[in-house]
């Protein structure tokens, strides 16, 4: 179980020939994901590791069946990559790539609503089931199978706090990298609703950081219908007011972006707040202990 | 990329938004040039990039020419929030009938734009929105590729605007909607937009462009950033995301969350951060020692922390820049070295050789950094 994604989810790569694409393709097979495709305009008929490429998202889906398709073409190409995958049907993009302009993103956020897709990133490391499949660019080595979601803004704190979360025992149920861009598709309010369905999910951690009011959506979320318990951890406490931190998403505009302003709206609604990284196994342990 | 208010005005010029002459000077001598064409009394704003300007003393009135060159010399030598003035913008002093604000920016949570309406220009809208939210009006444009009159008529109606104004102010929110939109900005500001002798102008602009679009848009000016140190350009240069703090521990690492997570631990342990630096992922060596070499030309750095989870990052191409930055500058502060993740074992033997001790636990790291700092503050 786990969200998004299982070991069956069939995957498209579009960008599979860049040095990047084809680098993490072999990871990901390495790792069990079942890559079926990929496309390059102009490089149909070669082969990337075993896996045939096509010049269009519409040959590569004519023959194989797909779920997902993952983004590593360069900003510029998001655009027009992204759309193609919507069109052609596939439900699940993930986009990988740093740099897209916000415009573009809005105007494939704009689609997928129309398509009742569901798009992650862009800016993202993906999404990983452990033991399953991974659809990114995670060292798939530091998570292991368990039963706690994770979501987060950004790449390496996920990685970081997955490996704790690994090692302590407890194990994560999925891992999904929500972006670090001012615009992304999947929030985390709706990556929350999923990990509500998930039987195997019994408590999720939100790694979040300054900018944007996403946390403070999820609070009220959490408040209102969530039902799992909830550990927050957000970075960028000491970060200066109106200094971007290295994400275009991270930076603090208003006083709803502070950390202060999300640490309190997850504890009105009933959430834990951890000041330091290694204080989120601990508490976790504690309220599944309950 | 924040545009300075001329080159915003500029902008409105090829939209059709209308606004004052101006003149735009960079030094008192050049003021001969323009002395024929103004009109006093004028006013002199100063070409900075900060926010407050007015308040911090960065625009002046002049009623004669004398006056004049006194307000460009005391402009043109003074910084506005730290910020040199380099240009300063000359503009007829006009009759302001009523203000309005008017701006279009990024709503994150619908993923979609957003213009905000008020009557109460010429004041902070963050302030307002606080004090007297009732007074503006934010709303989405019912399509994205366009913003319809009627949707202004309908908020001017809220609002009570006059009737008088309503056909320009429409006509600007479109066409500030199509500059918005076209040029890929993050925000398109006017405040105030004023009425002058019955007709609405900008008297201001605050243009931000999407940096990630700036490759598309080859026609507009570059906005000589003075907000980033000469430090924090030459990281951007090396494609190194770096931004300098006031305190005295360096902090490095790969991926913007996690360094922010580190700059928070050297907070928690009693330290202070200097530095925000993000190689990014799968950093090679080069790039590394280039990062570690700009941090340490920033002066009074006691101790550095470089905390690495290796994903795409190797921990050995890591190790190496270390050993080579010690070996280049043998008077660097001390580096304290988180490395764990790909390649970790050759990077911490590697480290080990050259006597160099690597954690693989980031909050030992980090509490070490603070005590090597707190130590050598005394000497």
């Amino acid at each position: 179980m786990g969200i998004l994604v299982n070991k069956n989810t069939t995957v498209l790569i579009q960008g599979i020939t860049g040095r990047y694409g084809s680098y993490h393709t072999r990871l990901m097979l390495d790792y069990g994901t079942k890559i079926v495709a990929g496309v390059t305009p102009g490089k149909g008929g070669l082969e990337v590791h075993g896996v045939p490429v096509y010049d269009t998202v519409e040959e590569a889906v004519n023959n194989h069946d797909i779920d997902a398709s993952i983004i590593f073409v360069p900003g510029p190409f998001v655009k027009d990559a992204a759309l193609e995958a919507l069109k052609n049907g596939i439900k699940l993009v993930v986009i990988i790539t740093e740099h897209v302009p916000v415009n573009d993103a809005l105007h494939i956020m704009e689609v997928a609503r129309r398509q009742c897709a569901t798009v992650i990133g862009p800016n993202c490391p993906g999404i990983i089931n452990p033991g399953e499949t991974k659809l990114g660019i995670m060292p798939g080595h530091v998570f292991k199978k368990g039963k706690v979601g994770i979501l987060s803004r950004s790449g390496t704190l996920m990685y970081e706090i997955s490996s704790l979360i690994s090692d302590s025992g407890l194990g994560v149920s999925t891992a999904v990298g929500l972006g670090g861009d001012p615009i992304i598709g999947m929030t985390m309010v709706e990556a929350l609703r999923r990990f509500q369905c998930d039987p195997e999910t019994e408590a999720v951690v939100i790694l979040g950081e300054i900018g944007g009011s996403s946390e403070i959506d999820a609070a009220q979320y959490i408040k209102s219908e969530f039902s799992k318990p909830v550990v927050a951890y957000f970075a960028g406490r000491t970060a200066p007011k109106g200094k971007r931190m290295g994400h275009a998403g991270a930076i603090v505009s208003g006083e709803a972006d502070t950390i202060e302003a999300k640490e309190k709206a997850i504890k009105n609604a009933g959430g834990r707040v951890a000041h330091i990284p290694s204080e989120i196994p601990l508490i976790l342990k504690e309220v599944l202990e309950k | 990329m924040k545009l300075h208010e001329y080159q915003g005005m500029d902008l409105f010029s090829k939209y059709g938004i209308p606004h004052p002459p101006y003149h735009l000077i960079s030094s008192v001598e050049e003021l001969v040039y323009i002395k024929n064409a103004l009109t006093f009394p004028v006013v002199v704003k100063a070409q900075v990039l900060v926010g407050g300007r007015g308040k911090a003393g960065g625009v002046l009135f002049a009623k004669d020419f004398d006056e004049l060159k006194k307000a460009v010399d005391e402009l043109l030598h003074k910084k506005i929030k730290g910020k040199t003035v380099r240009k300063v913008l000359i503009a007829p002093k006009v009759n302001v009938e009523r203000e309005y604000y008017l701006g279009i920016t990024l709503d994150r949570r619908a993923k979609a734009p957003v213009v905000i309406i008020s009557e109460a220009g010429g004041v902070d809208i963050e302030e307002l929105a606080k004090t007297a939210p009732e007074k503006i009006i934010t709303f989405h444009p019912y399509t994205t590729l366009e913003l319809m009159p009627f949707e202004i008529r309908e908020v001017a109606k809220k609002l009570g605007f006059p009737k008088e104004d309503m056909p320009a102010l429409a006509d600007i929110a479109a066409k500030l909607y199509r500059l918005f939109r076209e040029k890929d900005a993050l925000l398109a500001e006017i405040n105030p937009l004023a009425r002058v002798d019955g007709r609405l102008m900008a008297l201001d602009s605050v243009v931000i462009i999407d940096d990630n679009a700036l490759y598309r848009h080859p026609e507009l000016p570059s906005a000589e950033d003075e907000e980033n140190t000469p430090l924090e350009k030459e990281a951007e240069e090396a494609d190194i995301a770096f931004v300098e703090l006031d305190g005295d521990i360096g902090v490095v690492g790969c991926g913007a969350g996690i360094v922010m997570a580190s700059m928070d631990l050297i907070t928690y342990f009693g330290g202070k951060p200097a530095s925000f630096m993000d190689l990014g992922g799968g950093a090679t060596k080069d790039k590394t020692v280039k990062a570690l070499e700009i941090l340490n030309k920033k002066q009074g750095i006691k101790s550095i922390f470089m905390n690495i989870f290796g994903g795409i990052t190797k921990c050995d191409e890591i190790a190496k820049a270390i050993v080579e930055f010690l070996k280049k500058t043998p008077d660097a502060p001390p580096v304290v070295v988180r490395l764990i993740g790909t390649n970790d074992d050759i990077g911490r033997k590697i480290l080990a050789d050259n006597g160099i001790k690597a954690y693989m636990n980031m909050e030992k790291a980090a509490k070490k950094a603070v005590e090597i700092a707190y130590e050598r503050r005394g000497q």
